[in-house]
């Protein structure tokens, strides 16, 4: 998969994507944070049709819906790219002791040397949370650090305070 | 009446009415620039409402848009942006140049003119409208087209042409000979250098100097220094509008940012108002007897503004439909002509007013209408403006 960025000099820059199924969509992001998305004409590959236009508080919304997942994916290929260094999802049961309590309480990086980057809660991401960010049963701790340091969050999360 | 009255009254008139020809030109997919030309042509001397009392304000203010436009296009491209550009478009830029400001020269030449005032006219017939072509791409939904890098890289090429040509113009208008509009051109060639260099360098100490969370101080900052800036750069024969653009060149592109959306609305105005003043300098008069002349030179250098457009998006390997929406989408001329022939009419080369009034009327209508009709029919592209 190819996607091509070209700057647009006044106006923002313009990705291409040619899918799978042989669409090519273009995604424009202008400067002041509106976009344009558009799908290429087969008879003239050049040319845009379809062209959606979207202001800047409806890019937010689908960048939203769309990157919820994403930012767990890119944690998996940032762990890939660097030898030693792993990413795991740590789902907070209902009965875990640390559900309701803020995400300082786990002291993760102190004990296990594991950075939690981030917390997901349904769609819902909360990238770098602090150690007062509450966790709520539910969520889905997403955190980076060496496989020993992983297994030892894992062990303290299930385990009792 | 008062002279405050009457002061206030006046530019209430003209403001209104500025306002209803934008909307008629929005309605229209149109620039609102040829239809204000044609106000204020109406509007001058023995019109409907003769500007008596507002004139000193409008001239003032006409000096003040001609700065805001040049500091809100220096804004308008990054330092990256701009050598993105020569990299993939320098001969697209040099063709632009070769193509486009020749016939305006000659015509100049032919109507005999100065060879001042054909240096003018060459400028006229040179540069695309940045403004009227950038809105039309997004109006018209061509902003992911493919041909689009090669359409905006060569806006951005002419912008720049536009800081190097205007002083040489401003020193030839001057009176002095080809070797000190040369030197001229190569002092602020010099100049825009190194302001590129001081924006990569030190934009950032010049960002913070200027910045603050306020507007108010944000703008009353960048519009001092802005004026500043020009007004030396006027005293020493450069043309302010050159100081004005180098500012925008200088300040680094994430101030740029704010500064472009906080100086917008008052560029605006005063453009506006610049406009007015060089057509209320223009006798509809003598607009007649050049009108041949005129539509001649606009037929001709709308069609090398198209080969242009053909010739850059050959680069990108564009296919032919698509070098055809990318020539007439740069056939559009408007605000830098008027720019440049404003600076002619200033220093005592009134016949250039007619001329370029005459011609940035066709093209400004001419160019939006031609790149619409060669969109493929029966495939309409999406109607934003009427949404």
């Amino acid at each position: 998969m190819d996607l091509e960025e070209t700057m647009l000099p006044g106006v923002g820059v313009r990705y291409r994507l040619r899918t799978r199924a042989g669409e090519v969509l273009g995604i424009v992001l202008r400067r002041e944070g509106a976009a344009e998305v558009a799908v290429y004409d087969r008879r003239d590959p050049d040319r845009a049709r379809g062209v959606l236009h979207l202001e800047p508080d409806e890019v937010e919304a689908v960048a939203e819906v769309l990157g919820a997942p994403r930012l767990t994916q890119r944690f998996a290929d940032l762990s890939r790219e660097v030898p030693g260094l792993e990413s795991g999802r740590f789902p907070i049961g209902a009965g875990s002791p640390f559900a309701g309590r803020p995400l300082g309480d786990t002291r993760a990086r102190t004990l296990t040397g594991c950075s939690i980057v981030a917390i997901v809660r349904d769609t819902d991401v909360v990238p770098s949370p602090g150690p007062a960010d509450p966790l709520r049963a539910g969520d889905v701790l997403v955190a980076i650090g060496s496989a020993r340091g992983l297994e030892e969050l894992r062990r303290r999360l299930d385990g009792p305070a | 009446m008062d002279h405050v009255a009457q002061l206030l009254v006046e530019l209430g008139l003209l403001f209104t009415g500025l306002s209803l020809l934008g909307l008629l030109a929005r309605r229209l997919g149109l620039s609102s620039v040829p239809f204000v030309l044609v106000a204020a042509l109406a509007v001058g001397e023995g019109g409907v409402v003769p500007l008596t009392t507002s004139e000193p304000f409008i001239e003032a203010a006409a000096e003040i848009g001609v700065v805001l436009l040049l500091l809100a296009l220096g804004l308008e491209f990054s330092a990256d942006e701009l050598f993105t550009s020569l990299r993939h478009h320098g001969p697209s830029g040099l063709v632009d140049l070769l193509l486009n400001a020749p016939p305006g020269f000659v015509a100049g030449l032919l109507l005999g003119l100065p060879w001042q005032g054909a240096l003018a006219l060459a400028g006229v017939t040179w540069i695309s409208s940045s403004g009227i072509v950038a809105r039309l791409l997004g109006d018209l939904g061509r902003l992911a087209n493919r041909e689009t890098p090669a359409v905006l890289s060569v806006l951005v090429l002419e912008d720049l042409a536009m800081a190097l040509f205007l002083p040489l113009l401003a020193v030839s208008l001057a009176g002095g000979g080809p070797g000190t509009a040369l030197a001229g051109a190569c002092l602020a060639g010099g100049a825009v250098a190194l302001a590129l260099l001081a924006a990569q360098r030190q934009g950032h100490r010049l960002g913070r100097l200027l910045g603050s969370a306020d507007d108010e101080q944000l703008l009353l900052r960048v519009v001092g220094l802005t004026l500043l800036v020009a007004g030396l750069a006027q005293s020493l024969g450069v043309s302010a509008a050159v100081g004005a653009f180098l500012v925008g060149l200088a300040l680094p592109a994430s101030f740029a940012e704010r500064a472009r959306s906080v100086l917008g609305p008052l560029r605006d105005l005063f453009a506006a108002t610049f406009f007015v003043a060089f057509g209320l300098s223009t006798d509809p008069a003598a607009l007649v007897p050049v009108l041949p002349a005129v539509l001649l030179l606009a037929v001709v250098t709308a069609g090398t503004k198209v080969a242009t457009g053909w010739f850059a998006a050959r680069r990108d390997g564009v296919a032919v439909p698509g070098r055809w929406r990318a020539g007439t989408a740069l056939v559009a001329r408007g605000e830098f002509s008027i720019v440049v022939a404003g600076l002619a009419v200033a220093a005592g080369i009134p016949e250039v007013g007619p001329l370029a009034t005459g011609y940035v009327l066709v093209l400004a209508v001419a160019g939006p209408l031609l790149t619409r009709f060669v969109e493929p029919r029966g495939r309409p592209a999406v109607p934003r403006s009427l949404a």
